[in-house]
Order: C-alpha cells, then sequence, then structure tokens
C-alpha cells in the first residue's frame, strides 16, 4: 500500500468537479437503473415519496432492490436490518482498503469523503490512488455524479412508469430479479464462489420452505459467509 | 417485531436503511481507526455480500413461473457473454414479456 507523503488524500473543488466528469459517463447507465428502481418499487406498492427519500438517503441500488422483496403490509424490521446489512457490508471494505489516504484527513474530511461511497468511484479511486495519483476527487465527486444521476432516474421510473397497465405481461416485474441476478452474475467467478453461492441457495430454500417467512435471506447469507471463511482464500483481493 | 408501511411507517423503513447504509460506509474507516479488519473477517464479508444476493434469488427461481425462470436464465447468460448489466437485464425482461404473450 502507498502511504506516501505526496498530498495524494487532498481534494479541493477542482479535483471533486474533475471527479464528477470522470464518472458522467457511468452515470448514464445508473439513470437507467434508477428507472428501473423507481418503476420496480410504485409496483411494489411504496409511495412516491418515500421511495425518492429511499433513493437520496439510501443510495444503494441492490439494498434497495431487495427491500422490495421484503415489502408487504408489514415489514420485519430485524429481517430488513440484517439484509439491507448484508447487501452493504462491502462499503466496510471499502472504508478500510481507503483508509491509508482518508486516515491523513480531519475525520470530518474523512466521514464526509466517505458519505457518496460507492462501487464504480471506489474502484476509480483505488486505481487511482494506486497509480499514485489523486483518489480523493473521484471518490466524492464521481459519487456525487452517480448519486445525482440515480435519484434522478429513480424519479424518472415512478414518472413514467406510472403509465404501463399491466407491468407482469411486460416483464416489468422481473427487473429486480434480473438486476440482482447480473450484479451475482457479473462479479469475481471461481470455484469457490460457486461452491459457497449453491451452499447459500441451498441455506435460503430450506429457510424459505421450513422456517419463518423472510427468513430466508439472512439464513442464506450466513450460510455463504460461514462458508467463505471455513474456504478461505489466499488473500490479495482488495 | 415489524413496522406497518402505511402512513409514516414507510418513511421509518427509508430512515432505518438510511442508517444501515451510512454505518456500513463509516464502520470500516472507523473500525481501521482502531484494529485493522483480518483476512478472516474480510473473507466472511466477501462471501456474505454475493450470497445474499443468491438467497433472495434462489426461491424467486424456484417458485416463479417459467417467463420468470427463462427471464433469469437470459439475464446470466447474456451477462457470461457480454459482461455488461444493461443488456443482460434487457434480455431478461423481454424473454418474461414474449415468453407471457403466448
Amino acid at each position: 500500500m502507498l502511504d506516501s507523503d505526496a498530498k495524494l488524500h487532498e481534494f479541493n473543488r477542482q479535483t471533486v468537479w474533475a471527479g464528477f466528469k470522470q464518472l458522467v459517463p457511468i452515470s448514464v447507465f445508473v439513470i437507467a437503473f434508477g428507472a428501473a428502481f423507481g418503476l420496480a418499487a410504485t409496483q411494489s406498492g411504496l409511495d412516491d415519496a418515500s421511495i425518492v427519500i429511499m433513493s437520496t438517503l439510501v443510495f444503494a441500488g441492490a439494498s434497495q432492490f431487495a427491500t422490495l422483496e421484503l415489502w408487504g403490509p408489514q415489514v420485519p424490521i430485524a429481517t430488513l436490518v440484517i439484509t439491507v446489512f448484508a447487501i452493504n457490508a462491502r462499503h466496510l471494505l471499502m472504508g478500510a482498503t481507503l483508509y491509508p489516504w482518508l486516515r491523513q484527513l480531519s475525520p470530518a474530511k474523512r466521514y464526509g469523503a466517505m458519505l457518496f461511497a460507492s462501487d464504480a468511484n471506489w474502484a476509480m479511486s483505488m486505481q487511482a490512488f494506486s497509480r499514485g495519483q489523486p483518489g480523493m476527487g473521484l471518490l466524492l465527486g464521481g459519487g456525487l455524479a452517480l448519486w445525482s444521476f440515480w435519484v434522478l432516474g429513480t424519479w424518472l421510473g415512478i414518472y413514467f412508469g406510472g403509465a404501463i397497465h399491466d407491468p407482469k405481461s411486460l416483464g416489468l416485474d422481473m427487473v429486480m430479479g434480473c438486476f440482482l441476478l447480473a450484479m451475482v452474475v457479473g462479479g469475481k467467478k471461481n470455484l469457490r464462489l460457486l461452491i459457497i453461492w449453491i451452499i447459500a441457495a441451498c441455506a435460503s430454500l430450506m429457510a424459505y420452505w421450513y422456517l419463518p417467512s423472510n427468513s430466508h435471506v439472512v439464513v442464506g447469507a450466513l450460510a455463504g459467509g460461514v462458508m467463505g471463511t471455513l474456504w478461505g482464500e489466499k488473500s490479495n483481493e482488495h | 417485531m415489524s413496522i406497518e408501511t402505511a402512513g409514516f411507517g414507510a418513511l421509518v423503513i427509508v430512515l432505518v436503511m438510511s442508517v444501515v447504509t451510512l454505518a456500513t460506509r463509516w464502520g470500516g474507516v472507523f473500525v481501521m481507526s482502531y484494529v485493522p479488519i483480518s483476512d478472516r473477517v474480510k473473507q466472511f464479508i466477501n462471501a456474505m455480500s454475493g450470497s445474499v444476493l443468491v438467497a433472495l434469488l434462489a426461491p424467486m427461481a424456484i417458485n416463479g413461473d417459467n417467463g420468470a425462470r427463462l427471464a433469469l436464465l437470459a439475464t446470466a447468460i447474456t451477462m457470461l457473454l457480454i459482461k455488461k448489466p444493461l443488456p443482460a437485464i434487457a434480455a431478461g425482461i423481454l424473454t418474461a414479456a414474449l415468453f407471457r404473450q403466448f
């Protein structure tokens, strides 16, 4: 890890704006995902205001889609917390991997820069640091780009989604499932992960059939996590 | 314990989600300022982040109609072939839509 005296960790208005512009091309796709979320959330019965507030404050697509799966007249709070935490636990790793540079900032800037951390801007920021270039502008500015386009897309999905009368016949009930699956398949793949996923799927189905409703997500996630520690990996990722 | 989604309940749920997500964004940095995260914990988190998605999808694939299953299959295949999420998702939705027309 680089921990140089060079002022790589510093950021100002110019570098944040540069980071924003660098993430705009990716953010255009984020609009589409946001629209898919807005549409799916409307179908799940959320009111418009809650959907926009969710995208604004949570800003974590997979966990928002997953929450729709739990949505009903009542939402079990423990399941909600564990599901959101499990899906977003990768943020813990992002913070940990950026720590060598973040720790050189004041606490306010350190935690401020992490507010908009998500996959794309974290990855680009880490790339910059590993090349010996400043990366905080990418983390914060790029995050702001992703965030604003995510909220805009959500709003568009709510607004135009209402015009569709029979979403199921158009396959639109599958937006969420296909999104989550694309995230799984698009990530790293190897035999170890495949086995972990099979364990998680089996545990989830067992819980789905034999345990109280909505416990399957947590059971599957924990089973996969435990399998991941039992079958350790030579670590050099992240 | 459950929260009613009627009235202000939905807003409470959104706030709970926000706090949990913020805790994950800040937690890694916070913990690192005291102890480095061990490899074992990293492996647990890495394995869990994919597993939670798989755990959500498994009942959807088993209990869904054939349109749903074909949609998931189309998404997986497209994703493996061209590695771009948007076309993969579009392929899945299109597959479900076409299948349900007949």
